[in-house]
C-alpha cells in the first residue's frame, strides 16, 4: 500500500517534473526540474530494490552531469523574449520528434503487453544488489564496461584537444617555480653611494 | 520491493512485510507483520534526536571554533555573552532570527530562498546513515558509504543556485568557484574512500568501524592488523592508508570551504563569496549547514580512518559508551579543523585547483591501484 502510494507520487512527480524541463522559460529552472525527475526516477529504483542504481543516479547525474548542466546555463547570456518568439518556428520539427517517439512507445508498449512481458528472473537472493551487480558487469559484460569507459576517455582527450591552445604572450603560473623561489632570488642588497641613485 | 509489471492498480492493497527483517523484534506485532505506525514514530524521534543533538553541537561548536582560533591569535574570543561566552552562539543566531530578511531586487526569490533550505537539507540528511555507536544509527544500509558521497555532491547545489539567484557580482564569481573546488575534490574523496572499502571489504559503516577494533593500531589510519590480514605483502598498506587518511582531512577541508580552501569566502577578494547577499534566516542556514557538513566530514573521517566508536586501548574503559569516543575523535578531528584555520594562509585559486587534479587525484588513483592489487593478490576474504 505504502509502496504504491509512494510509486504514484514519485511517478506523477517525474512526469510532471519532465513537463516543465521543456516548458518553463528559463533555461536554469529547466536545470532545476531536471534535477527534480532525476530525483523522482532515483526514488523509482529504490521502490524495485535497486538502491544501487538509485544512488548511482543521484551520485553521477544529479552529483556530477547536472552541475555541469547549471555551470553552464547559468554563464549563458540568455535573452528571454527572444526564447519566447521562437516556439512556433519549432513546432513542425519538435512536432515530428514527438510522433516518432510516441509511435515508438506504443509499439514497446504492444509488444510486451501481447507477450506478457518476459519474466524477470531474481538473482541470487542472498546476494546483495551491488554483489550481483559486480559479478555481472565485471564478467560477462567486462568487454563492453571497459569501451565504454574507452569512449570516455577518448572523448575526454578530445575535449582537452579541442579547447587547450597554447598562445603566445600569455603569462602563465607556475607553481613549481613560484614555491622554489627563495629569498636570496627575490631579493637584492644594494649598497647605495650616497648621492648616486641607483642609475 | 514492488516489482512494477506486477503493478495492476487493485494489487497493490497487499501487506507489506519484506522489508520486516529491518524491523526490531519489539515492533513486531504478533502475525510477524511489522507494525508500521510505531516504527515510524521511532524512527521520527531517532531523527529528532539527531537533530536536535547536532543543532546543539553546531552551537558549541561555532563557539570553539572562534575560541580556538582567538587563543592561537592570543585573543580571549568571545567572552561576554554567558559565562566565558557560553551562549554567544545562541544571542548570535537569535539575532538572525529576529531581522529582517532582505531579498535583492532582480533576484529569482523562490531559488534564492531555497538555496539555504537545499544546504540545510543536505547537511542533515547525510547523518542518516552515520553510525555513533554500536547500533546508534537511524538507517543502516549496505551502501552507506555510497549514500553520504551521493548526498554530499547535492550540497554544491545551494552554494550555486544560491549564488545565481542572487543576481549579483560577487555572489555569482564565489558559487562558481565553490562548485569547481567542490566537485574537484569529490573525485578524489571518492577513491581515498575506495581504498578504505577495499581493505575493508564494505560498503557498510557500520561494518567499517567493527573492523578497526581492538586498539589503535587496528585503525585504518595506523592499521598494523593489514600484515595479518594480507600478508607480508599488507606493510606496504601500512603507510598508504596513513597518507590517504592525511588526504582526506585535507580534501575534506576543501570540500566544506574551510581555510586554507576557503576561496568561494574568500573576503579579501569576493566580500563573503555566495553568502554576500544573504541575511538573516536564510544566512543562518548556510551557517548551519556549513557546519554540520563539517561535522560530517569530520565523523566520517573518524569511521573511515580512526576506528569509529572504539577505544583506543581496549583495556578497562568498557564502562564509557562508545558514543564517548567517538564524540571524543570527532571533536578532535574539528579541533585540527580549527587550528589549520588558524595557522595556514589561504591557497590562490590555480593552485587549489592544481593541488586537487594534478597532486590528490593521481596519488590517490595510485593508491586505489596498489590497494586494490595487494588486496586481491593476497587472496584474503574480507
Amino acid at each position: 500500500m505504502t509502496a504504491a502510494i509512494a510509486f504514484y507520487i514519485l511517478a506523477a512527480t517525474a512526469i510532471a517534473a519532465a513537463f516543465m524541463v521543456v516548458v518553463s522559460k528559463n533555461p536554469v529552472h529547466s536545470v532545476m526540474f531536471l534535477i527534480l525527475t532525476f530525483f523522482s526516477a532515483a526514488g523509482l529504483f529504490i521502490l524495485m530494490g535497486a538502491e544501487f542504481l538509485a544512488l548511482l543516479l543521484v551520485m553521477v547525474y544529479v552529483g556530477a552531469v547536472a552541475v555541469l548542466f547549471l555551470f553552464v546555463v547559468m554563464m549563458l547570456d540568455v535573452d528571454f523574449a527572444e526564447l519566447k518568439s521562437g516556439f512556433v518556428k519549432y513546432i513542425p520539427a519538435g512536432g515530428i520528434v514527438a510522433v516518432i517517439l510516441l509511435l515508438q512507445m506504443i509499439t514497446v508498449g504492444a509488444a510486451y503487453f501481447t507477450d506478457g512481458g518476459r519474466a524477470l528472473t531474481p538473482l541470487d537472493p542472498d546476494q546483495s544488489n551491488l554483489e550481483a551487480f559486480g559479478a555481472v558487469l565485471y564478467t560477462k559484460y567486462a568487454g563492453v564496461f571497459e569501451a565504454a569507459g574507452f569512449v570516455l576517455l577518448v572523448a575526454m582527450i578530445g575535449a582537452i584537444v579541442l579547447t587547450l591552445r597554447e598562445r603566445d604572450g600569455v603569462r602563465r603560473q607556475n607553481a613549481v617555480d613560484q614555491m622554489a623561489r627563495t629569498r636570496e632570488d627575490g631579493v637584492e642588497l644594494v649598497e647605495i653611494e650616497p648621492g648616486q641613485g641607483l642609475g | 520491493m514492488i516489482d512494477l509489471v506486477t503493478l495492476p492498480f487493485l494489487q497493490a492493497a497487499q501487506p507489506v512485510v519484506q522489508a520486516a527483517a529491518d524491523v526490531p523484534a519489539a515492533v513486531l506485532g504478533d502475525d510477524g507483520v511489522a507494525n508500521w505506525g510505531l516504527w515510524l514514530t521511532l524512527k521520527l524521534l531517532q531523527v529528532l534526536g539527531f537533530v536536535i543533538v547536532l543543532a546543539l553541537l553546531v552551537a558549541a561548536l561555532v563557539l570553539a571554533d572562534r575560541k580556538i582560533w582567538a587563543a592561537v591569535q592570543m585573543r580571549r574570543g568571545p567572552n561576554v555573552v554567558g559565562a566565558f561566552g557560553l551562549l554567544q552562539t545562541i544571542a548570535d543566531a537569535l539575532k538572525f532570527f529576529f531581522k529582517e530578511i532582505v531579498i535583492p531586487a532582480g533576484s529569482d526569490k523562490f531559488l534564492f530562498i531555497l538555496a539555504p533550505l537545499i544546504t540545510l537539507v543536505m547537511a542533515f540528511l547525510a547523518w542518516a546513515v552515520i553510525p555513533v555507536a554500536p547500533g546508534w544509527v537511524i538507517s543502516n544500509i549496505n551502501i552507506g558509504v555510497l549514500y553520504v558521497l551521493a548526498i554530499s555532491s547535492l550540497g554544491v547545489y545551494g552554494i550555486m543556485i544560491g549564488g545565481w539567484a542572487s543576481n549579483s557580482k560577487y555572489p555569482f564569481m564565489g558559487a562558481l568557484r565553490s562548485a569547481a573546488q567542490m566537485v574537484s575534490y569529490e573525485v578524489s574523496i571518492g577513491f581515498i574512500i575506495l581504498t578504505v572499502i577495499f581493505v575493508t571489504g564494505s560498503m557498510n559503516l557500520t561494518e567499517i568501524v567493527n573492523t578497526q577494533d581492538g586498539g589503535f593500531w587496528n585503525w585504518n589510519m595506523f592499521n598494523f592488523g593489514f600484515v595479518g590480514k594480507f600478508g607480508l605483502l599488507g606493510i606496504i598498506l601500512i603507510p598508504i592508508l596513513f597518507y590517504m587518511g592525511v588526504l582526506f582531512f585535507i580534501s575534506a577541508l576543501a570540500e566544506t570551504n574551510r581555510p586554507p580552501f576557503d576561496l568561494p569566502e574568500a573576503e579579501s577578494e569576493l566580500v563573503a563569496g555566495y553568502q554576500v547577499e544573504y541575511s538573516s534566516t536564510p544566512f543562518l542556514m548556510f551557517f548551519f549547514g556549513e557546519y554540520v557538513n563539517i561535522m560530517l566530514l569530520s565523523a566520517m573521517m573518524t569511521i573511515l580512518f580512526l576506528g569509529g566508536w572504539h577505544a583506543p586501548i581496549d583495556v578497562g574503559f568498557q564502562f564509557l559508551p562508545g558514543v564517548f569516543w567517538f564524540f571524543l575523535k570527532t571533536a578532535f578531528i574539528f579541533f585540527m579543523f580549527a587550528m589549520v584555520k588558524a595557522i595556514v594562509p589561504r591557497y590562490r585559486y590555480d593552485q587549489l585547483m592544481r593541488l586537487g587534479w594534478k597532486v590528490f587525484l593521481p596519488t590517490s588513483l595510485v593508491a586505489v591501484l596498489v590497494v586494490s592489487g595487494v588486496v586481491v593478490f593476497s587472496g584474503a576474504t574480507l
